[in-house]
C-alpha cells in the first residue's frame, strides 16, 4: 500500500504547513512562526489525539481541495468554512474519516480568516530547525503546498480520539475586542495617542498577512521623533511606523523592529486577532 | 537599567549602550532568571521572552537583582573567518577612515570582534570591535543584491551576509565560510557572544 498522504489539488489564496513554531532561535534572528491561530491548531490536533506540535495545514480564506491517499482521519477547525467530503456536507470541529481517494473541499469561510486541517499522525514533511512551520518572512521551513504537492502523513499516535466533536467558542464576526498592555514604548507617543488607541476602532486592511494585520484608524501621534534602535518584538505587538497606522504582529513577525510599539495584545487574544479578516474592526482595551 | 512592559509574554530591558547590552547578556547567561525561555539582544535592549504562565513582574525583579559588570561580554567561543579583502567599497572605506586600503585590512584583521546581537536576517550577526577608526556610515544607496559571504562595515559594526539579500553596508570583502547552514547545529556561525578574528585569505 502506498504511504498515507494528502494530495493537494487546490490551495485557495494561501495554505501553509504550520505547527507550534520554532522557539529557541530568536538570538540567531529566527522568529517563532507557527500557526497564526494557535488555539484552533491545538484544537484540531486534540480532536485527533495528536500531540499539539503535530503539523497541520493552515488555510487562509478557504479554497483548499485535497485528496486522501490511504484512509485518513482528519479534523477541520478555525474559520468556519463550508466543508464537503466527496460532495457531502461535513462538520467542523469533529473527527472525520476520509476513505482512500476521498476528496475534501473547503469553501470560503462565513467569518474568520484561517482554517486548520489536521490529519491523525500529523503532516510529516521534514522539519527545519525543529519545526515544520513555514516562516513566510524569513523564508524558512517547508515550501508552500501547490496543486500536485503530496504531503506525507506521519504514523498515528498511540492514543485514540476520545470525542467526536468539540464545542468551541465561535470565531467572531467583524467586531473584535482585544486586551492590551500599554508599552513598551507608549512614552514615545503623546498622552492622547494611548487614549485614542483604547477608544477608537481600527480596521484590518487587505495588506495583512502572517507577519501582521495592518490597521487603519485614527493616527497615533508620536511625541519622541528620534530613531528607535531596533529591538526585540513579540507576537501581539502594535508597532507604529512613521505613517501612524499600526501593525498588529502575528506569527511571522520580524524578530526585531525599528519602530516603537505602543501596546501589546495579550497572548490569549493573539489567536483571536489572527482570525480578523480584512474589514474587521478591532477595539483595544486594558 | 529600565524595565519596560511587553505584554504578558515578554520583558524588555533597556540599557544605555551596547557595552551594557553585552554585560547584561553575560549576567543573564550566568544567572538565567526563572521563567525566561529565550533572550533577544539588540542595540540598546535585551528582550526576555517568557515561558507560558511566567509572571513578567517576577522576571522583572530577578533582572533588577542582576549586577552586570561593565566590560563583561557573553562567551560563545572564538572562531576565525578567512576573508578575501577585495570588496567593492574598499576604496570608499579607506576614504572615510583616512586609512590606506592596506591599513583598513590590517585594522579589520587586528581587531577582536564580538557578536553583540543578530537580526535583519537569520544568522546575520552585528559584530562590535575595539577599533573606532573602522566606524563608517552606511552607503548612501543600498544595493538591491549583496552576495552571500560578503563581509561589510556599517556604523560601529562589521557583519557577514549569511545569504544574498539587499543591503546598504560597505563591502570590505568576502568569505567562503558557511555563515548559515541549516544542516548544522546551531545553524548560525555567528551567535551573540561569539568572538571573531578575521584573517586575510
Amino acid at each position: 500500500m502506498a504511504a498515507a498522504a494528502l494530495e493537494v489539488l487546490a490551495t485557495g489564496p494561501l495554505a501553509t504547513v504550520q505547527d507550534t513554531g520554532r522557539p529557541g532561535h530568536a538570538g540567531l534572528g529566527v522568529g517563532r512562526s507557527g500557526a497564526a491561530d494557535a488555539r484552533s491548531h491545538a484544537l484540531a490536533n486534540r480532536l485527533l489525539a495528536n500531540p499539539v506540535h503535530a503539523a497541520t495545514l493552515e488555510v487562509t480564506f478557504g479554497g483548499l481541495r485535497v485528496r486522501a491517499r490511504g484512509t485518513l482521519t482528519v479534523a477541520v477547525t478555525g474559520a468556519p468554512c463550508p466543508l464537503t467530503v466527496n460532495g457531502h456536507g461535513a462538520a467542523l470541529n469533529s473527527v472525520l474519516t476520509l476513505a482512500d481517494g476521498a476528496e475534501l473541499v473547503m469553501g470560503t469561510p462565513a467569518t474568520g480568516l484561517r482554517s486548520y486541517l489536521a490529519v491523525r499522525g500529523g503532516i510529516d514533511v521534514p522539519p527545519v530547525l525543529g519545526s515544520r512551520s513555514t516562516d513566510t518572512l524569513a523564508q524558512l521551513g517547508p515550501e508552500r503546498p501547490a496543486p500536485g504537492t503530496l504531503l506525507p502523513v506521519g504514523a498515528p499516535p498511540e492514543r485514540f480520539p476520545v470525542t467526536d466533536f468539540a464545542p468551541v467558542a465561535a470565531i467572531e464576526g467583524l467586531e473584535l475586542d482585544l486586551r492590551v498592555v500599554p508599552g513598551p514604548r507608549d512614552d514615545w507617543f503623546t498622552p492622547e495617542a494611548v487614549g485614542t488607541l483604547l477608544s477608537a476602532a481600527y480596521e484590518v486592511t487587505s495588506r495583512s498577512d502572517r507577519v501582521g494585520a495592518r490597521l487603519l484608524g485614527p493616527a497615533l501621534t508620536r511625541r519622541v521623533h528620534q530613531e528607535l534602535p531596533s529591538e526585540g518584538m513579540v507576537a501581539g505587538s502594535l508597532q507604529v511606523p512613521p505613517d501612524g497606522d499600526p501593525v498588529l504582529f502575528l506569527a511571522d513577525h520580524p524578530v526585531t523592529g525599528g519602530y516603537p510599539v505602543i501596546a501589546v495584545v495579550v497572548a490569549a487574544d493573539v489567536s483571536r486577532a489572527a482570525q480578523a479578516r480584512p474589514g474587521s474592526r478591532l477595539r483595544f482595551h486594558r | 537599567m529600565r524595565i519596560l512592559n511587553c505584554g504578558d509574554t515578554g520583558v524588555l530591558v533597556e540599557v544605555a549602550d551596547l557595552d551594557q547590552v553585552l554585560a547584561l547578556q553575560a549576567a543573564l547567561a550566568e544567572e538565567p532568571p526563572p521563567g525566561v525561555s529565550e533572550a533577544v539582544p539588540a542595540a540598546r535592549t535585551v528582550l526576555l521572552r517568557l515561558e507560558p504562565g511566567a509572571d513578567p513582574a517576577a522576571v522583572a525583579s530577578s533582572v533588577r537583582a542582576l549586577r552586570p559588570s561593565p566590560g563583561h561580554r557573553p562567551d560563545s567561543g572564538e572562531i576565525e573567518i578567512p576573508v578575501h579583502y577585495d570588496g567593492e567599497d574598499l576604496a570608499d572605506i579607506a576614504a572615510h577612515t583616512g586609512l590606506s586600503r592596506n591599513e583598513v585590512v590590517s585594522a579589520h584583521t587586528a581587531a577582536l570582534w564580538t557578536v553583540a546581537f543578530c537580526g535583519f536576517a537569520p544568522g546575520f550577526g552585528y559584530l562590535v570591535g575595539d577599533d573606532p577608526r573602522l566606524h563608517v556610515p552606511r552607503r548612501a544607496e543600498a544595493r538591491t543584491r549583496v552576495p552571500a559571504g560578503s563581509v561589510a562595515l556599517a556604523g560601529e559594526f562589521t557583519g557577514v551576509y549569511p545569504r544574498s539579500s539587499p543591503g546598504g553596508w560597505q563591502l570590505l570583502g568576502r568569505t567562503d565560510a558557511r555563515i548559515w547552514d541549516l544542516d548544522r547545529d546551531p545553524p548560525g556561525l555567528l551567535r551573540p557572544g561569539t568572538r571573531v578574528r578575521f584573517i586575510a585569505a
